[in-house]
């Protein structure tokens, strides 16, 4: 027996040999829960494939799939697509409330991609390309077309490996029209190894999700280096889902909130395929504002959004999280409140003007710095029938002019192809700086109006992008240990960290006609032409003959008695 | 009346304006594009006569023939049969047959010690067209086949036939006629037979007498298209007990590749694989205390499929069917698991097919670790055991059919190629007849809807498309004729190219409802004020003219 034992150990030596050295794919999970100022929780879950592959060899079809989901795969090398980032948002991030999310996304749907330089015809790529994406999202994704898709020139650069700058190869698109709802969120958790079987991702429960004031689920994918000196390259797919719950007014005004109460779910175990399981509580504002349990004595840090933050770490990978009863539940108590956060940037917009004819789009950020200036990036995409007036774009700041000094415009053409206006403007110390101009309503045809044209029509988001200068030292230095939400954009100097800030969208109304003016239009004509044509005619076929006038009434009423009378009758 | 006479010249110029520009120039303007089709044609193709010509060679060889049977060499002779399939398809079937002598190296071939190396060097002599049989007659006495073999089916278009006693007083009619039967017996297992093609035309034709078990079997089979997708999933629904490794990469390279290789003339192939975590069946196994283990009834299988389907995916990346193979090693406590058939028994290789859909393999795991084991196991599958399950699953799928050759027949094992090129012929057969009988009934209903719908507006695309599918398809028709097998399948593919691509074309859609009676709705308007003016003076001019020609009728009598 003993003979057996060791056969069946020295078998298992054996496969664990002949089973490849490294595992070529790596899935991450982790979840951050950070109290908002207002009251407010804020959950970030972020999910990470890592793939030792290369979708873009030639000859090679990458056709095996593990981890990394294939229909995402298949799409990737079909496509050649080489940076692919698409996030779907119900609601609207309220940055002065709430601060600067980890991953930023405007209202409705967002879809910009980065195709691989090979790429001949781009646009059709990009038309398939949408098309089998709303298939796998079960969104409108279709709807994309050359009329809302541009191609920024310099505020969208690729976030992953390569510095490819010509953004013939880039697309952009919004639909901010786009309901976000649980069709959405199933072929999303589809897409985890996991599935929502095990994990993190049994928290998403959809009727929890999305009863909330903010609910953004995104999927970025694009090529990263393995290591510092980039000896290899993989290809890193992030799952992300943002979730504001608002628990003051869910909650009675009571202010304290567990997993249980959030997603009425708690965990009990980490996904087995996930090399790192990890759940995150902001503690920074701890010990004035909230009480935590249980408590742990892991604590990290983590340099996120210029900020140093504190963190209670949960590693869910031991057995030792989950206690007694075999799972894992939150709680806070709230104990006091606090000011309002400032963000150093923080955009609005909105759309000024009375009548149906002209209009004004204003687009107001704020730098919230006291005593530094710094450059953004504003990059408009107008839909062509707004029809922008581009001499009457003024850029104010301290209520002086302030001129951009970079200018991209492309105009509209109509049916075809969108504004688009990207300014590098320069913001002031702690200043307001306000961007106008003025456009007007263009007449549709009867057949491009929406089903409910009295509702009005969306404008996407304005995109502001910023290096923000930082009050901590940001680590540019690449290591494998961070934090997942803190290592998204990566940063290229220690000074400063890339923001990206969406405006709300606009809703604009058009002069909206009668919809049964056609039939309306076609019966008045005919009629005209009817009326018309019958004189005519008449003025023509008629023939005209001289008429004895016959006698007045009195004179034949006279005759009628005068013949009775036999007196002669009157003539 | 001058006056009255320019009344009714101007009621007359107007109305015939109105004849002359108006109505044609509404007619004109409001009607719908319609591209030319070849209707003819088209109707031509709605009642099919296919032919298909088999050219066979029986070569003799050294020791089977007298001197002076075999002066008469070479000959040749035909052989037609004709089946009605019903009132609008017909089959023709033509056997081509040459008989010669064998060559000098050929009689070396044959001298080879085994009938497996006799075929692979009869081979090397000369390659034989696609569709064609050749049977080699050897003598009764020969050693190459086993004593009670009488005809051995070798992996290429090749057979060897022991010639059946001769008497030396026979002529050589008497002898062909006397070997007419096995030939046909050996035709009829290497080329096609006529319930296949009969079950190939089965889009055509309703189903009336044709056999349960190829009726089966093209219903297994899945239906001819341009492309398909092999996925292969492994269903890990326990991945905290087992940490399961396949090489896949390997696997399909070895095992799958070659098969997929011999298939290229049939269709495009591509191959993928991916590995699914907590999924599971869509049934609870039951467990069984006489064989402690859960088992699978062969009447709860319908309910698998299902649950595991929405994980599966369908392919982003193209729109061809999808044969998937899934294999699922169960989870650490329902194992071990067995699918049980009809009759209660085990099945032997643990795997199960659905017709169209793919197959399912359930792999056990337990016995590969003690109880006391660290979790999850690192476990390593056999794909060669898995392979060899899928692969015979995948040659139904591909509809390469069972052949149950007649007594005395030994078919050789096809090899690593998974398929014998008669085999690949049987399927071209089928394929081809197949993709003729789709794409003409495709084309005839199109036909047959632009001509009922006259609102349906025809771009030219759509003609172009269907014109190149009536060439492709009679070049294929043609082809079949002609024997050239490959060249018709290649034509046949791209004759159900092209229909399809006219029949589901999104332009078509357009405008298709458009009802008459809302058109005149908006009609009225403008036609009734215009027209009650011009009609009746038209009468009253005509009245007219009557009651002038009566007067003159009068006065002159």
């Amino acid at each position: 027996c003993w003979g057996k034992q060791n056969l069946k150990s020295l078998l298992k030596l054996i496969v664990i040999a002949l089973t490849p050295a490294a595992a070529r794919d790596e899935f991450q999970e982790e979840l951050v829960i950070r109290p908002l100022h207002s009251g407010d929780i804020y959950a970030s879950f972020q999910f990470r494939t890592l793939w030792d592959t290369d979708f873009l060899q030639e000859g090679q079809k990458v056709s095996h799939y593990r981890l990394f989901p294939k229909s995402l795969g298949q799409v990737l090398s079909k496509f050649s697509v080489r940076e692919l980032h698409i996030s779907f948002t119900q609601g609207f991030w309220r940055t002065m409330q709430w601060g600067q999310p980890f991953i930023p996304s405007p209202p409705g749907a967002e879809l910009w991609v980065w195709f691989h330089d090979t790429v001949s015809d781009v646009d059709g790529n990009w038309k398939e390309l949408t098309n089998v994406l709303s298939g796998i999202f079960c969104a409108s994704l279709n709807f994309i077309d050359l009329t809302n898709t541009v191609q920024p020139s310099a505020s969208f650069k690729p976030l992953g490996l390569g510095n490819a700058t010509d953004h013939r190869f880039l697309r952009y698109a919004t639909l901010p029209r786009e309901i976000v709802c649980t069709e959405n969120l199933t072929p999303w958790k589809k897409l985890l190894p996991c599935g929502s079987k095990a994990g993190l991702a049994v928290l998403m429960k959809s009727e929890k999700l999305f009863h909330s004031s903010f609910h953004s689920q995104a999927v970025h994918i694009r090529p990263i280096c393995q290591d510092e000196q980039c000896s290899s390259k993989a290809w890193e797919l992030r799952q992300t889902l943002n979730v504001v719950f608002d628990l003051h007014t869910s909650g009675q005004g009571k202010k304290e909130w567990s997993l249980f109460k959030m997603f009425s779910r708690t965990l009990t175990e980490a996904c087995p395929l996930a090399s790192s399981s990890k759940v995150y509580v902001d503690i920074t504002d701890n010990p004035e504002l909230f009480e935590l349990s249980p408590a742990t004595p892991l604590l990290g840090q983590a340099v996120v959004l210029g900020d140093r933050r504190t963190y209670s770490v949960y590693d869910l990978s031991r057995a030792e999280t989950f206690g007694q009863l075999r799972s894992f539940n939150l709680l806070l108590r709230w104990k006091g409140d606090s000011d309002m956060l400032r963000p150093l940037l923080h955009a609005e917009r909105y759309v000024a003007g009375f009548g149906l004819q002209t209009g004004e789009i204003h687009t107001v950020i704020y730098n919230n710095h006291p005593y530094r200036a710094f450059p953004v990036l504003l990059m408009d995409s107008v839909p062509w029938y707004l029809q922008l007036y581009i001499h009457t774009l003024t850029v104010t700041s301290k209520s002086r002019d302030n001129k951009p000094s970079y200018i991209h415009y492309q105009p509209a053409k109509d049916r075809h192809r969108p504004h688009l206006l990207e300014m590098l403007i320069q913001l002031p110390p702690h200043s307001m700086t306000e961007v106008t101009v003025q456009f007007e309503r263009a007449l549709l045809k009867w057949t491009e109006y929406t089903p409910d044209p009295n509702h009005g029509f969306y404008v996407g988001s304005s995109v502001v992008s910023a290096l923000v200068p930082s009050m901590v030292a940001m680590r540019t230095n690449f290591t494998q240990d961070q934090p997942l939400f803190s290592s998204f954009v990566p940063v290229k100097e220690e000074s400063s960290y890339f923001v990206r800030v969406y405006t709300e969208p606009l809703l604009v109304n058009l002069p909206t006609p009668d919809f049964s003016m056609p039939y309306n239009v076609i019966c008045l004509t005919c009629t005209v032409v009817a009326v018309g044509y019958g004189s005519f005619y008449n003025l023509l076929t008629r023939t005209f003959q001289v008429d004895e006038p016959s006698p007045p009434l009195s004179k034949r009423l006279a005759n009628l008695i005068r013949r009775m009378r036999g007196v002669p009758l009157l003539t | 009346m001058p006056e009255k006479q320019r009344g009714r010249y101007a009621a007359l110029a107007i109305a015939a304006v109105v004849i002359v520009v108006g109505i044609p120039l509404w007619w004109k303007t409001t009607e719908t594009y319609r591209a030319w089709l070849p209707f003819s044609e088209i109707s031509e193709l709605d009642s099919l006569q296919l032919q298909l010509s088999v050219d066979i060679e029986v070569v003799f060889s050294r020791g089977t023939l007298t001197p002076e049977q075999q002066k008469k060499f070479p000959l040749s002779h035909v052989n037609e049969k004709e089946h009605q399939v019903d009132a609008k398809t017909g089959l023709r079937y033509k056997y081509e047959t040459r008989y010669r002598t064998a060559t000098i190296m050929e009689e070396d071939a044959l001298n080879q010690p085994t009938a497996a190396e006799a075929d692979l060097s009869l081979h090397m002599l000369s390659e034989s067209s696609c569709g064609s049989v050749v049977v080699y007659v050897i003598p009764e006495s020969s050693t190459l086949l086993p004593e009670d073999v009488k005809v051995y089916v070798g992996q290429r278009r090749t057979a060897l036939l022991r010639s059946p006693p001769f008497k030396t007083s026979w002529n050589l009619k008497e002898v062909l006629s006397n070997l007419d039967v096995e030939v046909e017996q050996v035709v009829s297992t290497m080329s096609f037979g006529h319930q296949d093609i009969v079950a190939a035309l089965s889009n055509r034709v309703r189903m009336t007498k044709v056999t349960k078990e190829s009726m089966a079997d093209s219903m297994r089979a899945i239906k001819s298209s341009p492309g398909y997708e092999i996925t292969f999933s492994l269903l890990n629904p326990d991945p905290k007990s087992h940490s399961l490794h396949w090489d896949i990469e390997g696997a399909v390279q070895s095992y799958i590749q070659p098969l997929l290789n011999k298939l290229a003339p049939i269709a495009n192939f591509s191959v993928d694989s991916q590995i699914l975590y907590y999924a599971v069946l869509g049934v609870n196994p039951r467990f069984d205390n006489s064989v402690s283990a859960y088992t699978l009834s062969a009447d709860s299988l319908s309910h698998v499929i299902n649950p595991v389907e929405a994980r599966l995916g369908s392919n982003a990346a193209s729109s061809n069917p999808v044969l998937n193979f899934l294999l699922y090693v169960p989870d650490a406590h329902h194992s071990p698991l067995f699918i049980r058939d009809h009759s209660k028994r085990k099945v032997p290789s643990n795997a199960f097919h659905s017709p169209r859909w793919g197959g399912i393999m359930v792999y056990n795991v337990n016995e590969m670790y003690g109880p006391e084991a660290e979790r999850p196991v690192d476990i390593n599958i056999n794909m060669a055991k898995v392979m060899g399950v899928f692969l015979a699953q995948l040659r139904l799928m591909l509809g390469v059919q069972h052949t149950h050759p007649p007594t005395g027949f030994v078919l050789q094992s096809p090899g690593s190629a998974g398929l014998a090129d008669w085999e690949l012929d049987r399927l071209l057969w089928s394929r081809s007849v197949e993709n003729i009988a789709t794409a003409s009934t495709t084309i005839t209903s199109l036909a047959q809807l632009l001509d009922q719908i006259g609102n349906i507006v025809i771009n030219d695309n759509i003609a172009q498309q269907v014109s190149s599918a009536v060439t492709s398809l009679q070049s294929a028709v043609a082809e079949l004729e002609a024997g050239n097998l490959a060249f018709a399948l290649q034509y046949s593919r791209e004759a159900i190219l092209a229909s399809e691509r006219a029949f589901f074309d999104p332009s078509l859609l357009h405008l298709l409802y458009f009802p008459d009676d809302q058109k005149f709705a908006i009609y009225i308007p403008l036609f009734l004020p215009m027209c009650v003016p011009i009609v009746l003076s038209l009468l009253k001019i005509v009245s007219e003219a009557k009651k002038r020609r009566a007067d003159k009728q009068a006065k002159s009598d």
